[in-house]
């Protein structure tokens, strides 16, 4: 997706600060590369294939919390807002209610939870830091009420065909995914709204000087991750065929992972849907490297955050 | 929701539209603005203490007064970044109450504030167009036409003698002076009927500065009302038709700028001449 940069001096640059803005990409690069040697299973054809399914969840949920970072906010409540969804999806189903309504309550769920937090912080002023921290709590807290603690299942055919089939070799889930990934670059770069997001993230006060509506804009950019946090628990129950309440809180910091890796600041105003698509495929193929090599899953956590704090290490040399 | 309208409210039977009737007959004219009892407090500070002041249309009023007078406080408190605590703001004789700078910004007031309220990871076009982004397509397929807008940034620049090579760049990447000039080109762009400038030249050159005052002065050949804060004596004796100065929150005096001196205007700001108040 383009972004504002100025056209730089011709030639090579390789100064620190490129290398920064390259991080993901470059990332990328060195990760395929490392697997590539490593093991001949990598670079196949069927282990990219679900190398990218999996990513597609991860990338949904990635830009949702791409429009919060860019208004300079952060959205913890990912980590719980994705199983709740998909419980949302698995309690709805098993009720009896069919498919189309039940995906549309797990979006409402997501979207829910979204707005709550959005309110909060942009009507209240409250810290989005503790904000989503509590709704992290109070969301997983509602999911094991809603699911006694218990795996859902949901045997369904329709999201079964969703995750294996596709156009040819496109998997669904990878249209899902750059759809999802094409409209929020749409929004960021093309409309009004991602003006105000850039600008409310960006000085806030300034913002807010010309007139712009900055707590509706905090608003729009929390209920966008709430609704990405629900298209990715269709994804996911789809992808498991069921909703397990206490799984998948990794996925918060990999979101975040995938936005810092791509070059956003968290200090907002600063916005690259690419870089976080790249992102996203870096730190999944890092989980999906390791579990090929038969390395422990114990060692998963610990390469995604010492990726993570490579990338806010870089981070400090971008200007 | 804060994006009610102003809220028109109050007596506004008295307010006949007499606007363009030049700069000197501002006694007889009805202002454009009127600012009676404006209080504002910051916790204990107590920036603005009773403020009254009335700006002409289509006159330059200057505002004077120490740092740390109130006069930055004014400004929002009537482009509507503050709400007031007591005071009544009148904008052609009908009470108004803003509730965000959007409510203003309606009525055609458009500030460049001490800040300048600039965004500066967004090129200067974007900064330009801020909030009057133009558009193409309908309904919410609406998409931004950026060709135009790029076009037209270096029409709006061209009004000051600012030197923008490249109005794709980032305002990062632009001087003090660069910045300045962006910001009080943008809001002499959209300004309809009030343009109101806090300390607009303090990071200009000579060269700039000049650039400034004309344009200032063709804001008022159009029939712009100008408030222009400033503590360059010289500058608001060439610009200004009227001049106001704040003290301690207080409006101190009210001088018609061809009826007194740079000297008086200084000892009216520290304090060495007293003033009238509620002039
Ligand atoms: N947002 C704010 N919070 C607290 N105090 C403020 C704020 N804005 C202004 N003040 C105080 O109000 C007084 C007037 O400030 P200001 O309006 O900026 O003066 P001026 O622009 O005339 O220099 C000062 O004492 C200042 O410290
Ligand atoms: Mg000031």
């Amino acid at each position: 997706m383009a972004d504002t940069q100025a056209p730089g001096r011709l030639g090579l640059d390789f100064s620190v600060e490129a290398a920064a803005r390259y991080a993901a990409p470059i990332g990328l690069g060195v990760v395929f590369l490392i697997f590539f040697i490593a093991t001949p299973d990598f670079l196949t054809t069927s282990n990219i294939s679900d190398l990218l399914v999996s990513a597609s969840i991860l990338l949904v949920l990635a830009m949702g919390q791409q429009l919060v970072v860019t208004v300079a906010g952060i959205d913890l409540s990912v980590g719980s807002n994705l199983p709740w969804s998909a419980a949302v999806l698995g309690y709805a189903y098993t009720s009896g209610w069919g498919l189309t309504v039940s995906v549309g309550l797990a979006l409402l769920a997501g979207l829910a939870v979204g707005v709550v937090n959005g309110l909060l912080v942009a009507r209240l002023n409250m810290t989005d830091f503790i904000v989503t921290l509590g709704s992290l709590s109070v969301v997983s807290g509602l999911t094991l009420l809603l699911t006694s603690g218990n795996t859902v299942p949901v045997n369904s055919d329709f999201l079964r065909a969703l995750a294996i089939n596709g156009i040819g070799p496109v998997r669904w889930f990878w249209v899902l995914a750059f759809v999802v990934a094409v409209l929020v670059g749409f929004l960021l770069y093309r409309t009004r709204t991602g003006t105000y997001l850039l600008s409310t993230g960006g000085n806030i006060e300034a913002a807010r000087g010309v007139g712009i509506h900055v707590n509706r804009i905090r608003l729009i950019a929390y209920a966008s991750s709430g609704l990405a946090c629900g298209v990715a628990a269709v994804l996911f129950v789809a992808r498991t065929g069921g909703a397990d309440p206490s799984l998948q809180t990794d996925l918060l910091l990999s979101s975040i992972a995938a936005v810092v890796l791509g070059g956003s600041s968290l200090f907002g105003g600063k916005a690259s849907v690419f870089g976080t698509v790249t992102g996203a495929l870096l730190l999944q193929s890092l989980i999906n490297g390791f579990t090929l090599l038969g390395i422990s899953q114990y060692y998963q956590p610990i390469a995604v955050g010492t990726v993570v704090l490579g990338a806010a290490f870089i981070s400090r040399f971008q200007k | 929701m804060t994006d009610t309208p102003a809220r028109m409210t109050g007596t506004s039977s008295a307010a006949p539209a007499a606007t363009q009737s030049g700069a000197s007959a501002s006694q007889v004219v009805s202002p454009l603005v009127e600012i009676t009892g404006l209080r504002k407090s910051f916790g204990a500070v107590q920036a603005l203490q009773g403020v009254d002041l009335k700006l002409a249309p289509g006159e330059v009023t200057a505002l004077l007064g120490d740092n740390g007078a109130g006069k930055s406080t004014l400004v929002r408190c009537l482009t509507g970044v503050h709400p007031q605590d007591a005071g009544e703001i009148r904008f052609r004789g009908e009470q108004v109450r803003f509730h965000s700078p959007d409510d203003a910004r309606q009525l055609g007031i458009e500030t460049v504030y001490q800040t300048l309220g600039l965004i500066e990871d967004l090129p200067v076009w974007q900064n330009l167009y801020l909030n009057h982004e133009l558009t193409s397509g309908f309904g919410p397929f609406r998409v931004l036409d950026k060709k135009s807008m790029i076009a037209q940034s270096s029409d709006i620049l061209s009004r000051l003698d600012v030197n923008v090579p490249n109005v794709r760049a980032t305002v990062r990447r632009m001087s003090g002076g660069q910045r300045q000039c962006i910001a009080i080109a943008r809001a002499a762009n959209w300004g309809r009927t009030l343009v109101i400038m806090d300390e607009p030249t303090a990071a200009l050159g000579v060269r700039e500065t000049a650039a400034v005052e004309e344009l200032i002065a063709r804001l008022r050949e159009a029939s712009v009302t100008v408030l222009l804060i400033s503590h360059d004596m010289a500058q608001v004796l060439r610009v200004a038709d009227t001049a106001y100065v704040l003290r301690r929150g207080q409006t101190a005096a009210r001088r018609t700028i061809s009826a007194t001196t740079g000297d008086e205007l200084v000892g009216l700001i520290t304090g060495a001449v007293q003033g009238d108040a509620h002039a």
